[in-house]
């Protein structure tokens, strides 16, 4: 009861600070001067309607549909119909005897693997690099580029195949040891698996854009460098890695500030039962709570959960980046 | 650049084409070895692993795959969405990117705020798929067609090109009287074909590679998109007992589905690796300009 009334007042807080806005907003525009454009120009608001359409109804009307985590959500009474439930959801969630496991499974499997796979594409632009002849250079790109275009479904079929207790990688192990080691079935081996599968997958790819500022380094630089004496080692250091730094930093803030985001499409197929407790992250929770189990509001909860603590994290990487990097972030 | 190495510059550059090369070996070695297991023989697979005897190779698992209902009709099912899915995203991105190009375009800020603001907050999976169950397109294709086709980083990439085209053309045809949807295909869209290669690439190969939408969203199995066959026969191993004529031999079964695995993943990853090196230069293409913003 209480918290109804509280919900009620603050919603109707939200709609007038938004109506305030609105109107100000409004007031501020030459509002005849807009008319007449938008009647001479409707064909450019004929453009966009398609994608505005689709952007209310596919990703607004869901932001809408968020509330069903803050009630109790049956599909006869509908998302109004249905009984306020103000924050049980996240209670039962960060009460839950798994919330610990799954928080930390979702932290640990993208922390790790953002720390081994950022550093990854780096290297490779900085070795392609030095590579003199230009036609080795683009052949060597188009195999590491290759495995990009895998699906997913098939890569971690390929995991399947080689990890099987009878497949060729225990057919090495079994050469050392007399017993295959049961890998996909094994949770200790879990993480190690998808991150370095993900790292042979995208590697390649994630080092263009470094290859790209590599090559808008002056050649002049290092000629000079190289005149006062510096060696290969030491111009890479102090020429190329610095050319570097600015995409590092964007492209660190956006991984790190999705480090809670971790996709659930990779995680969700290398799941068998007996991994369960390290391969049970967030997201894949979620889709078995809301779609097998059916309980909607639970699922929604934690899903809205999640993207809270991901904008947070973006908001303080951002933050940080910012500081250590003289003031350059993302926004 | 004409760089003097010295001695220690030479052993570095070699120790980095010895890296490199073992890079590539540690990239390619597991596809040939898919490649050369699936055209093994299946016995031999599964006693030998892959040899280098000419006897032991034969063309069975792809006869299998081939005749086999479930993966023709996954591969055509995939193509059909990946097309539409390929159509409908490319043109709602042109078309929103264009007017959000136009200098004075009023409301381009709130056109703008609405679009970016879902690159960092949705409402989850959950609640969008409530609202594909109500739209009733639970179990169409449209599932999943059109919820994925709005894509705000593509909106951004055509607008960013959109701005590269020189305005004194606009401004020359609208002197001549032209109207701006004369202006917008007359002139606009015909200088906007590697933009739109770059778009129409990248969504084909991601509807191609997608999974998760359609385990969601369709459960007729006639309706499944190659990836979901290929997820039942990899992942979940079920091997359909009608590529097996022996039904009750779960000997045979063991035997061949190996040999079916392994062919499957070539069957279905081969168009796009054979296909993307001549497109590699758009692909790139479509990194840059998206790194720009």
């Amino acid at each position: 009861m209480n918290v109804q009334m509280e919900m009620k007042a603050l919603t109707f807080k939200i709609t007038n600070v938004y109506l305030n806005h609105c109107i100000r907003w409004i007031g501020g525009m030459n509002v005849q001067k807009t008319m007449r454009f938008m009647k001479t120009n409707y064909f450019l608001y004929l453009l966009i309607a398609p994608a505005f359409l689709l952007t209310i109804i596919f990703k607004y009307i869901p932001m809408y549909g968020v509330l069903i985590a803050f009630k109790d959500f049956s599909y006869s009474k509908g998302i109004l119909g249905s009984e306020w439930a103000g924050f049980d959801h996240f209670a039962k969630f960060l009460n839950a005897p798994n919330f610990e496991v799954i928080f930390m499974n979702t932290l640990k499997l993208s922390a790790y693997g953002l720390l081994l796979g950022f550093p990854v594409p780096i290297l490779l632009a900085l070795m392609l690099n030095q590579l003199r002849k230009a036609a080795a250079k683009k052949n060597i790109q188009l195999i590491l580029y290759a495995p990009n275009f895998i699906s997913v479904v098939v890569i971690v079929g390929m995991l399947f195949v080689f990890l099987s207790p009878t497949g060729p990688v225990n057919k090495i192990v079994t050469l050392v040891t007399d017993h295959p080691i049961t890998f996909m079935s094994d949770p200790e081996y879990f993480r190690a698996i998808y991150i370095l599968s993900g790292i042979w997958q995208t590697a390649g790819w994630s080092s263009i854009i470094f290859v790209a500022a590599l090559a808008s380094v002056d050649p002049e630089l290092h000629h000079a460098a190289n005149m006062d004496g510096a060696n290969l080692l030491q111009r890479i250091w102090h020429i190329d890695l610095p050319a570097l730094k600015p995409v590092m930093a964007i492209l660190f803030i956006l991984s790190a500030g999705g480090i809670m985001a971790i996709g659930h499409e990779k995680a969700f197929l290398m799941q068998t039962a007996l991994n369960i407790p390290t391969s049970e992250i967030i997201a894949t929770y979620v889709y078995k709570v809301g779609l097998k189990a059916g309980d909607y509001s639970y699922s929604a909860a934690i899903g809205l959960f999640n993207s809270v603590i991901n904008i947070i994290l973006l908001v303080f990487v951002n933050y940080v980046v910012k500081k250590l990097n003289e003031g350059e972030g993302l926004y | 650049m004409n760089v003097k190495p010295t001695r220690l510059d030479r052993a570095v550059l070699a120790i980095n084409a010895c890296l490199l090369t073992l890079t590539v070996l540690v990239v390619i070695i597991p596809l040939l070895y898919v490649v050369a297991a699936s055209f093994m023989e299946p016995t031999a697979l599964l006693n030998k692993g892959i040899s280098l005897n000419p006897a032991d190779y034969s063309i069975e698992g792809y006869k299998l795959i081939l005749g086999n209902e479930a993966m023709l009709r996954g591969f055509l099912n995939a193509v059909y969405y990946s097309a539409a899915f390929t159509f409908v995203t490319v043109v709602v991105s042109l078309f929103a990117g264009y007017p959000l190009a136009v200098d004075n375009f009023a409301g381009k800020k709130f056109f703008m705020t609405v679009f970016v603001f879902t690159m960092f907050f949705g409402g989850g999976l959950i609640p969008t798929f409530l609202v594909v169950k109500d739209l009733g397109m639970l179990n169409t294709p449209w599932a999943v067609i059109l919820p994925a086709a709005i894509n705000v980083w593509n909106i951004i990439l055509a607008r960013t090109f959109f701005k590269g085209i020189p305005k004194e053309l606009n401004e020359a045809a609208k002197v001549d009287g032209a109207a701006e949807h004369r202006i917008f295909f007359g002139i606009v869209l015909p200088l906007s074909k590697p933009i739109i290669f770059v778009l129409a690439l990248y969504a084909f190969v991601g509807q191609w590679n997608s999974y998760f939408d359609a385990m969601i969203y369709l459960e007729d199995q006639k309706l499944y998109p190659l990836q979901l066959v290929l997820r039942s026969i990899l992942i979940q191993n079920q091997v359909d007992p009608s590529m097996i004529t022996d039904r009750t031999a779960m000997a045979e079964m063991k035997r061949l589905s190996e040999i079916i695995k392994y062919a499957s993943i070539v069957i279905s990853s081969l168009p796009l690796l054979v296909m993307y090196p001549f497109f590699q230069k758009y692909f790139e293409k479509g990194v840059m300009v998206g790194s720009l913003k």
